[in-house]
C-alpha cells in the first residue's frame, strides 16, 4: 500500500511540519516501505489474538490522589518566552 | 400536501470534572480560582521528559459513576493520544480514551412528560482537561492558565435517544443530579464543572435514517441546552422545508442572542490522529478493585424516591422534587426525623415557601439560613398549635432574615395563637358590633358574609386567634342571637 505524497503533505500539516515536495518525495518512499512491512504481517491470521495496544506487557502503575507537587511558576515561566500577570503568552488566538 | 411531521434526535457528550484532589496524571493541586499557572506542574505544561502517571481515584470515581448506571466496566481499557493544536493544550495532544473506554454501555432513567423514558448510555471514558486562553488585552497576546489543565473528566455520552430538548434538559438534570449524589464531581456549572455538548438532526416522524446532525459546543446550563437545542431543531427543520440541506458542523450557541452560528471551522479539525499513548500501559481493574468501589456507592436517587413513596407516603411528583438533589434530600430526612414533623407538611414546606425563598435569593439549600433544626421547631409550633400555619409564615421570613430563633421571634414579636375561648368572644363580639349590616345579612340567610366577619377577627387579633375556634364562636354567636 504505497503512500502518496499529498498523504504525507496532508499528514504534515496536521501535524504543523513545514515540508517542501521533494521532502514529501523522499518521506512518501520511506513511510511507503515501513507500510510494506506491516502489510507483510497483515498476512498473518491473527484470529482468536487480542490487539496490543502496548509493545510491553505491562498494566498501568497507578498512584495514589496525593498533591506533592508544589508551585514553581516563577521558574518556570523564567524559561518561557513570554508571561505576564502569571499567564502565559502567546501570539494572539481567536476563536 | 400536509406539512411534515418532523421528529428531533438528540444526543449529549456531558464532560464533568471528577472531583480528585490531583490531577489525573500528574500530582498538582486540582481546584478552581487559584491564582493563574500556580497549579501547573511540569507535567501540566508540558515541560519535555514529563511522563504521565495515573491518579487511582479518578478511576474510582469514574467506575463508581459507571455501577450506579449499571454500565459495563471494563477491565482492559487504554489510554488514547487525541491531537491537536491550541495552545491551552500545550502537550499537543489530549490524553484520552478512545477505542476501550473505562465504562461500556449503560442506561439512565429520565422522567418525561410522556411517564418514565430509558436513555441508553454509549460509554464513559476519562480524559484530562484543557487550560483556558484568555483573549483580554495583553498587547495583541492571548494569554494560557494552565491550573484546569490535567484536571480529570469524565466523558458520558448518551445514545441519540432524546426526542425534545425539555428530554435533553431533563437527562442532563439527571446525570448532574447523580455526579452530585456519587459524590463524584461538585456539578458547578458556572465554574465549568460539568459541561455539555449536543448532536442535534431531525427526521420525518416515522422514517428510521437520522438526519444530518449538528453538533453543538459548550452548553453551560440547563435554560441554555433547552434553549439551544430548541434553537437548533427549529433551524434544522426551517432549512429542509426551505428545500435546503443541513451542513454537518459544529456550532456555538449565543446565549444573548438566543441562536446559534457555525464555529469558525478549524481546518481538519476532526482529524485527531487518535493513537493509544505509548506513554501509559493498558489500565487492568481487577474485581477487588470493582467490588471495593461497590460497596462505597451511596442510596441512588431513584431508589430514595422509591423509599420516601414508602416510608413517607409521599406522591411521586413529591418525592422526585424532594429527592433530584441529594442535599435537598438530606434536608427533608433530617427535617421528617424530627419529632413532631409530619412528612407532608414538612415536604409542603419544603417545596414551597424554603424554595420559593431560595430561588428568590439564588441560594442553594444547604446555604438556608433555616438548617433542618430551626424549621422543625417552625413545624413543631404549627403541630402543637402555638402558631397558625398562616403565622408561621410571618415567623419562616423573619428567621430566614436572621431576626433569631423560631421560639424568640415567636415570643418577642407576640405570635402566640390566641386559642382562649374568653378572649376570643370578646373579639366576636366587637367585631359584630362593628358590622351589624353583615351581620343582619347573615342572619337572612346570606352565609357568604361569615368569611368577612372571620377575616374582620383575624385582622383584629393580628391573625394570631386559632381560626378554628374563630370559626366555632363566631358561628355560636351568630346563631344564638338570631334564635
Amino acid at each position: 500500500m504505497p503512500i502518496t505524497r499529498e498523504q504525507v503533505a496532508h499528514i504534515a500539516r496536521l501535524a504543523r511540519l513545514a515540508m517542501d515536495p521533494a521532502e514529501a518525495e523522499f518521506h512518501a518512499g520511506q513511510l511507503s516501505r515501513i507500510l510494506e512491512l506491516v502489510e507483510q504481517m497483515n498476512r498473518i491470521d491473527t484470529t482468536g489474538v487480542a490487539p496490543m495496544s502496548h509493545p510491553q506487557d505491562a498494566a498501568l502503575r497507578l498512584r495514589d490522589d496525593r498533591v506533592t507537587e508544589h508551585n514553581r511558576r516563577d521558574q518556570y515561566q523564567r524559561i518561557a518566552p513570554a508571561a505576564e500577570h502569571g499567564l502565559y503568552l502567546v501570539p494572539r488566538v481567536i476563536e | 400536501m400536509a406539512a411534515t411531521e418532523w421528529e428531533a434526535v438528540i444526543g449529549l457528550e456531558v464532560h464533568v470534572q471528577l472531583k480528585t484532589r490531583s490531577k489525573i496524571f500528574a500530582a498538582s493541586d486540582t481546584g478552581y480560582g487559584a491564582e493563574p499557572n500556580t497549579r501547573a506542574c511540569a507535567f501540566s505544561i508540558a515541560l519535555p521528559g514529563t511522563l504521565p502517571v495515573m491518579n487511582v481515584e479518578a478511576a474510582r470515581l469514574a467506575v463508581r459513576f459507571g455501577l450506579a448506571v449499571g454500565a459495563r466496566i471494563n477491565r482492559h481499557s487504554v489510554f488514547a493520544r487525541k491531537h491537536y493544536f491550541y495552545p491551552d493544550l500545550p502537550k499537543g495532544y489530549q490524553i484520552s480514551q478512545y477505542e476501550q473506554p473505562i465504562i461500556g454501555s449503560g442506561e439512565m432513567e429520565i422522567d418525561t412528560a410522556a411517564g418514565p423514558k430509558v436513555i441508553r448510555i454509549t460509554r464513559a471514558h476519562l480524559e484530562e482537561d484543557a487550560g483556558k486562553s484568555l483573549h483580554e488585552d495583553l498587547h495583541g497576546m492571548t494569554g494560557i492558565d494552565l491550573n484546569r489543565a490535567g484536571t480529570p473528566l469524565l466523558e458520558i455520552v448518551s445514545e441519540a435517544d432524546l426526542r425534545s430538548a425539555a428530554e435533553a434538559a431533563a437527562y442532563l438534570r439527571k446525570v448532574h443530579a447523580l455526579v452530585r449524589y456519587l459524590d463524584i464531581s461538585d456539578g458547578n456549572m458556572q465554574e465549568g464543572s460539568l459541561r455539555c455538548d449536543a448532536n442535534v438532526s431531525v427526521r420525518p416522524a416515522g422514517q428510521k435514517a437520522f438526519g444530518t446532525r449538528t453538533e453543538l459546543k459548550n452548553i453551560n446550563s440547563f435554560r441554555f441546552v433547552e434553549k439551544a437545542i430548541d434553537f437548533e431543531v427549529q433551524r434544522h427543520i426551517e432549512v429542509l422545508e426551505g428545500g435546503g440541506a443541513i451542513v454537518q458542523e459544529t456550532r456555538l450557541y449565543d446565549a444573548e442572542g438566543d441562536q446559534t452560528r457555525p464555529m469558525r471551522s478549524k481546518e481538519e479539525a476532526h482529524d485527531y490522529r487518535y493513537f493509544p499513548d505509548p506513554d501509559l500501559p493498558a489500565m487492568r481493574l481487577d474485581d477487588a478493585f470493582i467490588d471495593s468501589v461497590r460497596a462505597e456507592l451511596p442510596e441512588l436517587p431513584d431508589a430514595r424516591k422509591r423509599r420516601f413513596q414508602s416510608q413517607f407516603a409521599l406522591s411521586a411528583e413529591d418525592t422526585a422534587q424532594l429527592t433530584a438533589e441529594r442535599e435537598f434530600a438530606d434536608y427533608f430526612e433530617a427535617l421528617a426525623a424530627a419529632p413532631g414533623v409530619d412528612a407532608k407538611t414538612a415536604a409542603n414546606w419544603l417545596l414551597g415557601d424554603l424554595t420559593a425563598a431560595l430561588n428568590k435569593h439564588g441560594m442553594r439549600i444547604e446555604q438556608s439560613p433555616l438548617p433542618p433544626a430551626h424549621m422543625a421547631q417552625l413545624l413543631q409550633r404549627i403541630a402543637d398549635r402555638t402558631i397558625s400555619g398562616k403565622i408561621a409564615k410571618e415567623v419562616f421570613a423573619a428567621a430566614w432574615r436572621g431576626e433569631g430563633g423560631v421560639d424568640d421571634i415567636i415570643a418577642a414579636r407576640g405570635l402566640k395563637q390566641v386559642t382562649d375561648r374568653a378572649e376570643i368572644e370578646a373579639v366576636v363580639e366587637r367585631v359584630a358590633g362593628d358590622h351589624p349590616q353583615q351581620v343582619e345579612q347573615y342572619r337572612q340567610g346570606r352565609h357568604k358574609v361569615f368569611g368577612f366577619l372571620v377575616g374582620q377577627v383575624m385582622k383584629a387579633t393580628g391573625g394570631k386567634a386559632n381560626p378554628a375556634r374563630v370559626n366555632e364562636i363566631l358561628r355560636e354567636i351568630l346563631n344564638r342571637e338570631t334564635g
